[in-house]
């Protein structure tokens, strides 16, 4: 029995930054809005506090704050010609469950994606011409712009509590900022986080060689900060404990405690947890949405929320779930090429070395989610060449100790044995003398990378799993291969006791270790219904009153981090409906 | 050889050492019996085994010394808890496979589609200590704690590699990969666990466990040795 409920003007489901921000900015604009989150409401005071937050066992090991896969994963395989299996104990991407999502254990890297991304094809295509791209390689343009979204950007760095120095205000280069990065109306709304010893390093060598390091912009508060709403922010107190935890002194900038909180004190908006929204409804045209179909966790009870605006703003690959399971939009078929919905999933990849230094105390446990240095001189930077190494994207560099706990992080120089006497005394020896300077680059999207539902495994609601099927082409190897010359370049001339070289070969996408939560596509935006899910207001081509919020939207992954981006277009799509939506529903142009 | 087996356990051993077949099977009742009375007189190092039975306690034990030997730097893996840091996350709910999604079908699959083993934690653990004594048997005519430690070492690493064929049974590298992973973290994790006794395995490497402010430190300690106390989170609930 499925108990109806009464009628919302909006219904949003997940609860992170994109639920969050819509929340907030739609009931202040007067709508009455029902959130659904299928995890808990926690808090820094009550969850996140001194001592227990400061358990790597707990967050990093047994992933307290991630979604639990024994009630809803993804089949993997890395090609069509493999048996899909399920993700049985989650690794290679975490994203986090309860309120405040992901970005409750995020490290806080914030970017601005420029014209680059949004004009990928057309930006190639007229500089290395039309075969410079890979036919497989399915990148499109956007049909947005860096300028449309700048005030964005900036709003949600501010509300995010974003450290770092600009390097481009309104066109001026500003030193020890990134000289490739868009223009910005001002500067970060805090100064950048303190350098430690692995970024002093880094900073050093690559400035000798002539590249241009800068501080990795993050949402980690360099100082007490209070954000244009009002909400308060305690000074990063570098404790090591930043990815996959919670923060105790509200340092990182996260839903929970900035557009959360404002949404609930509205008495014109809901929060409901404990929530699982099983399917988007819609009526007999096909359409519309007409709400969500819900489980109570708490009483296992089903409802139906109906609501005039439907949100979607969960976990990226959740988003792109909840559409296949309702059979909105055509599903992507990776051999005709036709369809949409699960069409151009893309990650990250990156290469690395490892240098020790003897006699170094590097400290790694005295860092924050965002102490390191980056250089942006092989992505953003569009005069650098790419017919040379014949690669479509770029990557940046970094280095800096980003939660280095030692369950996870005890380097040894290689040799080492695994165990017993001499292990040991080698991993006293050479634990606080290493550091790693690594590559990011983003997946580029191919035609053979792509969701669907699984024919044979299902979540704890009986649900298909979704079934990812991915893997690393040639384009991430000539990045990779590239990326290991310039790391090794810089590596050595830090003239290290003893350097691991970066390297790179062709290799498959494994799901067990940990890599990156930035899972992107499925729901790609783009310029008309054939080449897209979205438009570029997040706003379904097929039922219009369906916004699909996050990284889903993606068409391509970039060298950085996401959800300066997710952040800017929630900000840029609760504009549209506040402003042109909710007076004239329909198609936003 | 450092870690003797008690009279208890060596009774036990005997009781069952006659067929190998057997070491799964239940003990006879006078054996039972005895090892009651035996355990009586037995001082026992590592008290507050909630779910290895005799001969995974045994080999545990075994595993953890040969990993972590004692030496200037630290004491031996029992006398850091170790062994009891995996005994307890094996009996709690990791070990009976939380946050596992363990629906069939099972299917081996590729290394790159991670664990695939229809056993939890516990479940792997159980049959794994089995047959790693069957096969010790087989190649050292003894069981993992009876041998001497170069044949450890040879085992180790023939498990690390999934060079030992588990008969019938889960591969040996995905059970040597989860021992490995648990036993770093039976060193390494806060104290709280059993494990890491008197942080011993912080004490080793310098890190500072519980610590809540490190702001000051970043300048204070730049490139130089930290040096302040080392809390875990029992010290400072």
């Amino acid at each position: 029995m499925v108990t109806k409920l009464k009628q919302a003007d909006v219904v949003i489901v997940g609860m992170g930054w994109t639920g969050g921000i819509l929340a907030k900015e739609l009931a202040e604009a007067g709508l009455k809005v029902v959130a659904l989150e299928r995890g808990d409401m926690r808090t820094a005071q009550n969850d996140y506090a001194l001592p227990n937050i400061r358990d790597e066992l707990r967050y990093v090991i047994r992933q307290e704050l991630m979604q639990n896969a024994s009630r809803d994963t993804l089949t993997a395989r890395n090609n069509l010609s493999q048996e899909a299996l399920p993700i049985r104990r989650l690794g290679s991407f975490l994203p986090g469950e309860g309120v405040g999502g992901s970005a409750i254990h995020w490290s806080g890297g914030t970017w601005r994606w420029t014209d680059m991304e949004f004009k990928i094809r057309s930006m190639y295509e007229e500089r290395y011409g039309k075969k410079f791209i890979p036919a497989d390689m399915t990148i499109q343009d956007w049909g947005i712009t860096y300028a449309e979204l700048e005030p964005y950007y900036d709003k949600f760095e501010a509300i995010a509590g974003v450290s770092g120095k600009a390097g481009n205000i309104k066109g001026s280069i500003q030193n020890g900022g990134n000289p490739f990065e868009g223009p910005r109306s001002r500067d970060y709304p805090l100064p950048p986080l303190k350098n430690i010893l692995s970024s002093k390093l880094f900073e050093g060598a690559a400035k000798d060689l002539g590249y241009h390091p800068f501080p990795r912009p993050a949402a980690n508060a360099s100082k007490a900060y209070t954000n244009p709403d009002g909400s308060h922010f305690g000074a990063c107190q570098y404790c090591g404990y930043c990815q996959r935890f919670g923060c105790e002194a509200n340092a990182k900038g996260g839903p929970q405690m900035t557009v959360i909180p404002i949404a609930m004190s509205k008495p014109n908006f809901e929060l409901r947890t404990q929530s699982w929204v099983t399917k988007v409804l819609k009526d007999a045209s096909g359409k519309k949405a007409t709400g969500v179909l819900y489980t109570n966790l708490v009483t296992g009870e089903e409802y139906e929320q109906p609501a005039s605006i439907v949100l979607l703003c969960a976990f990226a690959f959740n988003n792109v779930h909840l559409m296949l399971l309702s059979g909105i939009g055509k599903p992507y078929d990776p051999v005709s090429g036709k369809g949409i919905i699960g069409k151009n999933y893309a990650y990250d990849t990156g290469v690395g070395s490892t240098l020790f230094f003897e006699g170094n105390s590097f400290n790694p446990f005295i860092s924050a989610g965002g102490t390191n240095i980056v250089m942006d001189d092989f992505y953003g930077n569009w005069d650098f060449d790419r017919s040379g190494p014949g690669f479509v994207g770029g990557y940046i560099v970094s280095a800096g100790h980003n939660t280095a706990l030692p369950i996870g992080y005890r380097p040894t120089p290689p040799g080492t044995p695994r165990w017993g006497k001499e292990w040991k005394a080698a991993t006293a020896k050479w634990y606080q003398t290493s550091m790693a300077i690594t590559t990011r680059s983003g997946v580029l999207p191919h035609r053979h990378n792509y969701y669907e539902l699984d024919s044979t495994y299902k979540n704890a609601f009986g649900q298909p799993l979704m079934r990812l099927t991915f893997d690393y082409q040639e384009n991430e190897l000539k990045m990779g291969m590239h990326g290991a010359e310039i790391v090794n370049r810089i590596s050595q001339h830090l003239n290290p006791t003893h350097l691991v070289k970066a390297s790179s070969a062709k290799r498959s996408w494994n799901v067990v270790p940990y890599q990156s939560t930035h899972s992107t596509g499925g729901t790609i935006m783009g310029t008309s219904p054939a080449n897209s899910a979205v438009n570029k207001y997040q706003q379904s081509w097929d039922c219009t009153n369906l916004f699909i919020l996050g990284a889903n939207v993606f068409p391509h992954n970039s060298a950085y981090q996401p959800t300066g981006l997710v952040g800017a277009l929630a900000y840029w799509t609760a504009d549209a409906i506040k402003n042109h939506y909710v007076k004239n529903p329909g198609l936003l142009a | 050889m450092n870690d003797e087996p008690s009279n208890r356990r060596s009774f036990l051993k005997g009781a069952i050492a006659g067929s190998a077949v057997a070491v799964t099977g239940v003990l006879p009742g006078p054996a039972l019996a005895q090892s009651t009375s035996a355990s009586q007189n037995t001082v026992n190092p590592n008290p507050g085994y909630q779910f290895f039975n005799l001969e995974e306690q045994a080999f545990i034990e075994a595993v953890v010394n040969h990993m972590i030997p004692a030496d200037d730097l630290s004491p031996k893996g029992t006398e850091i808890g170790v062994n009891i840091y995996i005994d307890h996350a094996l009996a709690n709910g990791w070990g009976k496979g939380e946050r596992l999604y363990n629906h069939g079908p099972w299917k081996k699959g590729l290394p790159t589609q991670g664990y695939q083993s229809p056993l939890t934690p516990a479940e792997l653990y159980r049959v794994s200590i089995t047959k790693s004594n069957l096969a010790c048997t087989e190649r050292y005519g003894k069981w993992f704690d009876q041998i001497s430690d170069g044949q450890r070492q040879e085992f180790l690493v023939a498990l690390s590699s999934g060079k030992v064929d588990f008969k019938d049974g889960p591969s040996s590298k995905t059970f040597f990969d989860m021992l490995y992973q648990n036993v770093m973290e039976g060193m390494f994790s806060d104290p709280m666990y059993g494990g890491n006794q008197n942080k011993a395995g912080w004490r080793l490497i310098g890190f500072p466990g519980a610590i809540s402010l490190h702001a000051q430190d970043v300048e204070t300690y730049l490139n130089k040795k930290y040096t302040a106390p080392i809390f875990g989170i029992a010290d400072l609930s």
